[in-house]
């Protein structure tokens, strides 16, 4: 059986992004309060897996890295049809960059039995690198196709996907096992049921700690982060207003030179 | 101690129904509020969604749950459509006399179908006289044979031309005493779905009449026997549907918040959001204060029910409560948009007008408030 590990991540909810503040000593996101949401790139990660599960046979597995309030979100995956899930939940991992997140993602992979492949989304609505699914798939000793849209052929020795470029895509046959990141274009990710959720009642969440993987404190977290936010600034907007006088095409000119000049139109 | 909060499995519920009602109903209202009709496709959603399985139990594939998770359901389809969260609450109406009173026959008939959205089900107790006053039911049902023979007219029924599974009361053509209640098929010989109604609000929700005219009804559809029928009538009525409206005048009061408080905060006036504004500020209060005294008092019901107990009082209050909170939250809702208040491409307009018609339905403010009087007095 197709042994699939999808990496999810919880992210703040959007929805409430305004409650979302900087902590001007850390720089790091506050987000005390505000609900812990599946990163929706990652849904669409999940949504691929849950896909390939439904043509033929396979156990899919989600792992996520969080504070413990993050079991809900791996509870939800389990709702969405996930067959098992883990949380990596430990005070030592909290800080973490791409790279460390990756390498914990990494050690707890390593632990499971075998895995034919691994799904990630393209990146966090909160950190936004891209970095975790190509810097996992380094760790994994992986091939890694990122930005896939379509898992055209999915089973066997080798996949075909096609995987986004700026003006297209590219046709990727990779050889498995392998890491792909997942793109929104990839498939629109089905709602949560009620059914689901009352089939996940039996099942159970995993939560590993730091002696769990095995791994030295100061290879996770922020201790094992090479790369620190410096700093972070709120983008402040300022509303102004200009009465454009004159015909319609004057307007029209004046409006197009004014973008132009504001950077707005290239 | 009394747990005010949700399970996180309840929580999940909520969630599910959002995105249900956001990403499946959201985009059937224009067309609903355009045409006044068009509830097919908010029908299909809500059965292939599973929300007609709620409470049904899981033997008769139902999901088992309770009134509870009903509520929230209910809430967050209400939310976003009022006329879709009214047909499902209707649907489950229409199903519970069949769950409570039905034989194992009838249930094993019926309920499958209506757990899976192959049937869709009605209550027709309203007739023209009225539907507060059920004893005045002129609607009369005779037994010949292996048969009931049914006559008469219901009006102001929600599912009329969708259900085709109604419960129907009658009395007894002999003995104007003995009511009764069967479940019509639609496709029976003498039903039919006649006049259709425009409302003022909750539009795309189907309302209209039945005729039922020497309509046969086979004798093992009589539904919790000859005589009982005001008890299923009442019971259903009392317990599902006064919970029902509860819902819709919950989720219908979330939203007039929602949007109150999004336009509070992009409208300027005097050089600032109007969210500065103490008055604005008072109403927006106002709305949070319904709101969850209206949650207290729907889910306090819900939670008696699902316990096992009779929630028909309780929920009589928090019907009564609800539908006038709700009736007060889109008036202020309309009035913090002022004028664009009145334009109907804001929403609060459709809140408005929704709003009137969570009054009369399942029993008026004043029959709440005589309900709740004989409750204290007894």
């Amino acid at each position: 059986m197709l042994s699939i590990v999808v990496c999810v991540k919880a992210v703040p909810d959007l929805d409430e992004a305004d409650k979302i503040r900087i902590d001007p000593d850390t720089k790091a996101l506050t987000r005390h309060d505000i609900p812990l949401v599946i990163n929706p790139l990652d849904r669409n990660a999940l949504e691929a897996a849950l896909q390939i599960k439904e043509k033929g046979e396979a156990h899919i597995t989600i792992i996520s890295m969080g504070p413990p309030s993050a079991g809900n979100v791996v509870k939800e995956c389990l709702a969405l049809g996930v067959d098992q899930g883990i949380l990596l939940s430990d005070p030592a991992f909290a800080g973490a960059d791409a790279f460390a997140t990756a390498y914990t993602l990494y050690k707890a992979i390593d632990k499971l039995d075998s895995v034919d492949c691994v799904f990630c989304g393209r990146a966090s609505s909160d950190g936004a690198t891209e970095w975790v699914g190509p810097e996992l798939a380094t760790f994994l000793r992986m091939p890694v196709v990122t930005m896939v849209r379509e898992f055209v052929e999915a089973g066997g020795n080798s996949w075909k996907v096609k995987a986004d470029i700026e003006d297209g895509y590219r046709l990727v046959q990779v050889e498995m096992p392998a890491v792909f990141t997942v793109t929104h274009t990839a498939n629109t990710p089905r709602t949560l049921s009620f059914s689901g959720i009352i089939k996940a009642r039996k099942k159970e969440i995993t939560t590993w700690i730091l002696d769990d993987l095995g791994v030295a404190e100061e290879s996770v977290g922020l201790k094992g982060s090479p790369t620190i936010v410096s700093d972070l600034t709120v983008v402040e907007s300022k509303r102004t207003c200009q009465i454009i006088e004159g015909t319609l095409e004057e307007k029209a000119d004046i409006l197009i030179n004014k973008l132009i000049s504001s950077g707005v139109l290239l | 101690m009394i747990d005010f909060t949700f399970t996180d499995e309840q929580e999940l519920f909520r969630k599910a129904a959002r995105e249900f009602a956001e990403t499946q109903i959201a985009p059937l209202v224009p067309k609903m509020e355009e045409t006044g009709r068009d509830w097919d496709p908010a029908i299909k959603a809500l059965c292939d969604a599973e929300m007609m399985a709620i409470t049904i139990p899981e033997e008769y594939g139902g999901l088992g749950l309770g009134y509870v998770e009903r509520l929230i359901a209910l809430e967050e389809i209400a939310r976003v459509s009022v006329a879709t969260a009214m047909m499902m609450q209707v649907g489950a109406l229409g199903t519970a006399p069949i769950i409570v009173f039905g034989s194992e026959e009838q249930k094993k008939k019926y309920l499958p179908g209506l757990a899976s959205g192959k049937h869709f089900a009605t209550v027709a107790v309203t007739e023209p006289s009225g539907g507060s006053d059920p004893k005045g039911c002129t609607t009369t049902y005779k037994k010949q044979g292996d048969s009931y023979f049914l006559n008469g007219r219901k009006c102001f029924i929600t599912n009329s031309h969708i259900a085709d599974v109604q419960v129907v009361m009658a009395v007894d053509e002999e003995n104007p005493d003995s009511f009764s209640t069967f479940i019509v098929e639609s496709g029976m010989k003498g039903f039919k779905p006649t006049h259709e109604e425009h409302k003022v609000g909750m539009r795309g929700c189907n309302t209209g009449e039945i005729e039922l005219k020497d309509c046969e009804v086979p004798a093992e559809n009589l539904l919790g026997g000859e005589g009982k029928g005001m008890r299923v009538a009442m019971t259903a009525i009392g317990d599902v549907g006064r919970g029902g409206m509860v819902g819709c005048s919950l989720g219908l009061q979330q939203a007039c918040l929602e949007a109150s408080i999004k336009f509070a905060n992009e409208r300027i006036l005097y050089g600032k959001p109007i969210n500065r504004l103490q008055a604005i500020q008072f109403k927006l209060a106002e709305i949070k204060i319904d709101l969850d005294a209206g949650r207290l008092l729907g889910y306090r019901a819900a939670s008696i029910q699902d316990a096992g107990g009779r929630s028909s009082n309780e929920f009589a209050v928090a019907k009564y409560y609800t539908a006038e909170a709700a009736q007060r939250a889109a008036k202020m809702a309309a009035d913090i948009h002022g004028g664009y208040g009145c334009m109907e491409e804001f929403v609060v307009t459709r809140y408005l007008r929704d709003s009137f018609v969570l009054g009369p339905s399942a029993g008026t403010s004043d029959i709440m408030k005589v309900i709740i009087s004989r409750w204290v007095l007894s």
